[in-house]
């Protein structure tokens, strides 16, 4: 009964097309949007195999490399860089500490292995601490703003370490600590 | 042995679910009765199948069997029964799986009642409930299982479902046991009864969903639908509520509502279901707004979903451990179905969805109603934004950003003085047509009588401006609200003759929906008195004290007696208990002991506070650090919660309210009594 | 009225008088309640959603007692967000700063809100204009499918005019 008189009293009107494309456009956007969040929290590291993008740190005070305070990706071309992530507040990370220092102490002289150490999120008196308590002689940085963990995709915890090899390809994630200074040794010569 | 029970129950449940769509669908097509009854019966069937399955998991979880890797994850031997049958749904795979039993249960109901005016709806309500069903059941089988189980291969553990070659299985010795921040009672009953809520607005969904493909789009889907809806929202704000005062009790930081990304989640479909409930009234008296109905119906149930993926997928919070779980991407396709199926059919059938759009005046209740709407949907608009934002800024800047509780109470704090402005306006307004003078000459006691109380509070309690107005607003949808019982209950007394209590009864009895509603906008306000009181005037302090010394917070004197800590083996737990006095302005009050519960098998702290709780204020105090050599010092974070009692008073009311308004009318020919009343009885089995 | 803005600009004065003092006494260790009063506009850097004062890990209390150290070094609360920001990115603050890209968060909702005001106000005109027959049915309708109750509602208000 209801449905006649609506049927009688009004002109069938439908969606304005314009309306509609409004109305698809906004959820295939929406739909796009989470999409994107959804890959980046199914895929939460860097891509094995593709060119690590470009940039550059500043290192903490007393440390250098070559002779230079701060550093540029690209500056390292033709040498395996090993990106260690860590912070002062994450225990695991003590615990590959001195493996690490270990593992530099037998590269250093090569100059074909480089190890930078970047600091997630940490406080300049914590990362002092810690570097002096483990004797850290490889050059050392913060991660400002997280830039480099977006630019590496990290979703996950400290630690984590990046083997890129001599044309700027990452090799290798570990992600958790090293369990010897053998692990790191065997991981550089599959790089070589 | 159960286990492969349990999984075999659960496939079965699945493949019976798929049979009952291609039946009801088959059935629909071809007009042939007999398919759909068979899709009905089967749809009957996948309840018991479910619970069957239950009772396996529940089996295996109180009998410690921890060659399942859910039961390992989640219990452990020192747990008590009653919190190992709740660990059902205290992780993922268990969680899916109660959803699922849920749901099987609703559909159960809602496919049991007399369908014999609307036969028509039948097979498409099925379908819609069938796959969603679907859904969940295949999360569960293929991705989340909980009847996974260890096995020993070659050295290694590894979780599958069934043997592989040449392997044992393989039982840890004791789980890793519930969460604590999940033992609490709160948090028993909490995910149950936000799930409920969630769960049961597929209904009135499905029933949009049916008249939208069968094109019947007169009022009977909404009259059909309109007491589940508010069982749904029953459901959902008692949800709501529980967590907030389960974050109150055990989160250990002096509030209830943190606007978290996945409060926020469960917060958007009551929004819209509240909406709903208001522009409902308007289809059924006036026989308006049809289309907007069935938007805020279609809203309601895909911010469920969308919400549930939302905080279960890892989009949001990227530090979840099943963030890699292939769920995601299977949610993300059901989502996007959901979504282009149901805009795609309200554009498909928006012609003859149009009502006799006409209104006489722009003050009626029915304008009024609609700005209601209008403000609900304001606050959905600032919620969804602002828990999406981080997705927008993070792929445009590749910043990650925090969008807070300072956003959120800023944005919306305007809209709700708006919409409680609005409680005061909208009783006094009538249907068709109202005019200012009208509404002034009703409101103009309450109103002059509302100024007068904040001028009072303006004297003995705050100057604060935010908070005047606030109460202003409490004092009059207060006194708007009990004049509209009263004048009422009057006329009916002249008119009837009784006595007022017998007037006042019958009247409420007569129009539950209307005093129900009226009792909710009272609870409304006390609630409000809460938070404002929480929110402008908490006061906190922190200090570390040795023995016998103080801090001054508010009035309050507290001083430090001493500390304990023990462990309790047969808990599991190691609890560190401090004794503080309180005295205020030298009176002593009596002793508090908040403390710390550490918990052996999940190794996870757990902050209890002290509170002391009067209908002025809380003293809410919280052991936040101690020497552990000397037990001589101790650090304390105290908090002042002035009003906060009237935020859980109000919440008792508003259930009362709720249950009141909701509660089966002996009208059997009009209501899906029996629906209704098994929904009572899959509330009484929990 | 006047009186309370009196009282409003004297107790901010007052506060700064406060503030002015204890950022003069620079010997005396910042409390706990001072730290907590920065760190609760902060967020915790590494956990989701957990404001820096509440936040019970290691590393939250490594930041509070950087937020303590700084105030002790005389910095105010505004410098000690910023050094924040400029180490930990956007992240850490409440709600994104109002800059840039950011301030979409704050002009779309109202952007929408406004756009939804207007087409239900305008929707509003358009229908409480008078149609012709329309009324008559509708009016019509309404009494007719009105059950029982509604009609009791009637009688009330026919009853409460009759007072009035």
């Amino acid at each position: 009964m209801t449905e006649e008189t609506t049927e009688t009293t009004n002109t069938k009107r439908g969606v304005p097309v314009t309306t509609q494309i409004f109305i698809w456009i906004l959820l295939v956007g929406l739909l796009a949007l989470v999409g994107f969040g959804l890959r980046r929290a199914q895929n939460p590291m860097a891509t094995i195999g593709k060119p690590v993008p470009q940039f550059d740190l500043v290192y903490y005070e007393g440390y250098e490399y070559n002779g230079k305070t701060e550093m540029k990706l690209s500056d390292l071309q033709g040498k395996i860089v090993v990106i260690n992530i860590w912070a002062s507040w994450c225990k695991p990370c003590e615990q590959e500490a001195p493996d690490l220092e270990e593992a530099w102490q037998l590269y250093k002289d090569s100059s074909d292995v480089v190890f930078i150490g970047v600091d997630y999120v940490d406080t300049p008196a914590g990362a002092n601490e810690y570097l002096t308590k483990f004797n850290i002689t490889f050059p050392n940085a913060p991660d400002l703003k997280s830039n480099i963990s977006s630019i590496l995709n990290r979703q996950m915890g400290v630690p984590e370490t990046y083997f890129i090899d001599r044309e700027g390809i990452l090799r290798h994630i570990k992600i958790g600590p090293f369990a010897s200074v053998n692990e790191i040794q065997s991981v550089i010569q599959s790089i070589e | 042995m159960f286990a492969e029970f349990g999984y075999g129950i659960l496939v079965v449940s699945f493949l019976v679910a798929i049979y009952s769509v291609f039946a009801a669908v088959y059935g629909a097509t071809n007009k042939s009765a007999a398919m759909v009854e068979s899709a009905r019966r089967s749809m009957l069937l996948v309840f018991p199948l479910l619970s069957l399955s239950a009772a396996a998991l529940i089996y295996l979880l109180v009998n410690n069997h921890f060659e399942v890797a859910f039961v390992y994850e989640v219990t452990s031997r020192s747990m008590p029964t009653y919190l190992k049958v709740t660990a059902w749904w205290g992780g993922q795979a268990g969680s899916l799986m109660f959803w699922s039993w849920l749901l099987a249960a609703f559909t159960s109901a809602v496919t049991i009642r007399k369908w014999d005016r609307d036969i028509e709806f039948l097979p498409w309500v099925i379908v819609v409930n069938a796959i969603t069903l679907i859904f969940f059941l295949g999360m569960v089988v293929f991705y989340e299982n909980p009847f996974t189980r260890f096995w020993l291969v070659g050295g290694n553990v590894e979780p599958h479902m069934f043997a592989p070659l040449n392997a044992t299985l393989f039982a840890a010795p004791d789980g890793n046991g519930l969460n604590p921040l999940l033992r609490h009672p709160g948090m028993v009953i909490h995910p149950p009864m936000l799930y409920l809520g969630f769960v049961s607005y597929v209904i009135p969904y499905s029933f949009a969903m049916a008249a939208l493909i069968t094109g019947r789009t007169d009022d009977r889907w909404i009259r059909l639908t309109r007491r589940w809806s508010l069982w749904a929202w029953l459901f959902l704000s008692f949800g709501l509520v529980l967590g907030g005062r389960w974050a109150y009790d055990v989160l250990g930081w002096g509030g209830y509502w943190g606007w978290d990304p996945v409060e926020i989640a469960a917060f958007m479909p009551w929004l819209t279901g509240t909406a709903f409930l208001h522009s409902v009234m308007i289809q059924e008296k006036r026989g308006l707004f049809k289309h907007w109905n069935m938007i805020l119906v279609i809203l309601t149930y895909s911010l469920v979903v969308f919400g549930t993926f939302l905080t279960r997928s890892g989009v949001l919070s990227s530090v979840h451990a099943f963030a890699n779980s292939p769920i995601g991407p299977f949610f993300m396709a059901f989502v996007s179905l959901t979504l282009v199926v149901s805009i795609a059919l309200v554009i498909w059938r928006w012609p003859i969805l149009r009502g006799e759009t006409e209104m006489k005046s722009m003050l009626s209740r029915e304008a009024l109603f609609l700005l209601n709407n209008l403000l609900f949907m304001s606050v959905l608009v600032i919620c969804f934004w602002g828990v999406i934002f981080p997705l927008v800024s993070e792929l445009f800047t590749g910043q990650k950003v925090t969008v807070g509780p300072p956003f959120y109470e800023r944005a919306t704090a305007p809209i709700f003085a708006a919409l409680m402005f609005l409680m005061g306006v909208a009783p006094l307004s009538a249907w068709g047509h109202s005019t200012v003078q009208t509404l002034g000459r009703a409101m103009w006691k309450s109103a002059v009588a509302a100024l007068i109380i904040t001028a009072i509070l303006f004297v003995t309690y705050t100057q604060n401006i935010i908070a005047l107005i606030g109460f202003f607003l409490i004092a009059l949808v207060l006194l708007v609200t009990l004049q509209e019982f009263w004048r009422a209950a009057r006329a009916r007394q002249r008119a009837q003759g009784e006595n007022f209590l017998t007037s006042l009864s019958r009247l409420m009895g007569r129009n539950r929906r209307r005093y129900g509603g009226y009792i909710i906008h009272i609870s409304m306000m006390l609630m409000a008195i809460g938070i404002l009181g929480i929110e402008i005037f908490q006061k906190e302090t922190q200090g570390s004290l040795a023995q016998g010394e103080q801090l001054n917070i508010g009035g309050y004197t507290v001083e430090y007696r001493e500390l304990a800590s023990w462990d309790d083996q047969g808990k599991g737990v190691n609890f560190t208990r401090a004794v503080v006095d309180v005295y205020e302005d030298g009176i002593y009050l009596g002793e508090l002991t908040p403390r710390i519960d550490y918990y052996f098998d999940s190794q996870q702290n757990m902050t209890i506070p002290g509170n002391r709780s009067t209908f002025r204020d809380d003293l809410y105090i919280l052991l936040v650090d101690w020497q552990p050599v000397s037990s001589m010092g101790a650090t304390f974070k105290i908090f002042v919660n002035p009003l906060v009692n009237w935020l859980w008073i109000g919440s008792l009311l508003f259930l009362i309210g709720i249950i009141f308004a909701a509660w089966p009318d002996k009208d059997p020919a009009e209501e899906p009594v029996r629906a209704a009343r098994s929904v009572r009885q899959t509330n009484a089995a929990d | 009225m006047k009186k309370f803005l009196y009282t409003l600009i004297f107790t901010v004065l007052l506060g700064f008088l406060f503030t002015g003092v204890a950022l003069a006494q620079d010997n005396t260790p910042p409390t706990d309640d001072e730290v907590n009063a920065v760190a609760h506009k902060l967020y915790c850097p590494v956990c989701e959603s957990t404001p820096l004062d509440v936040c019970p890990t290691e590393a939250c209390r490594d930041w509070r007692e950087l937020i303590r150290t700084m105030l002790a070094e005389g910095k105010t609360e505004k410098e000690i967000i910023q050094h924040f920001e400029a180490q930990y990115g956007a992240r850490v603050l409440a709600e994104p700063p109002k800059e840039g890209f950011y301030w979409l968060i704050y002009l779309l909702p109202p952007a929408v809100i406004l756009a939804g005001a207007v087409i239900l106000f305008r929707s509003l005109k358009e229908w409480t204009k008078p149609k012709a027959a329309a009324p008559v049915s509708s009016g019509a309708r309404s009494e007719s499918s009105s059950s029982e109750k509604d009609d009791y509602v009637a009688r009330l208000e026919a009853e409460l005019k009759k007072q009035k």
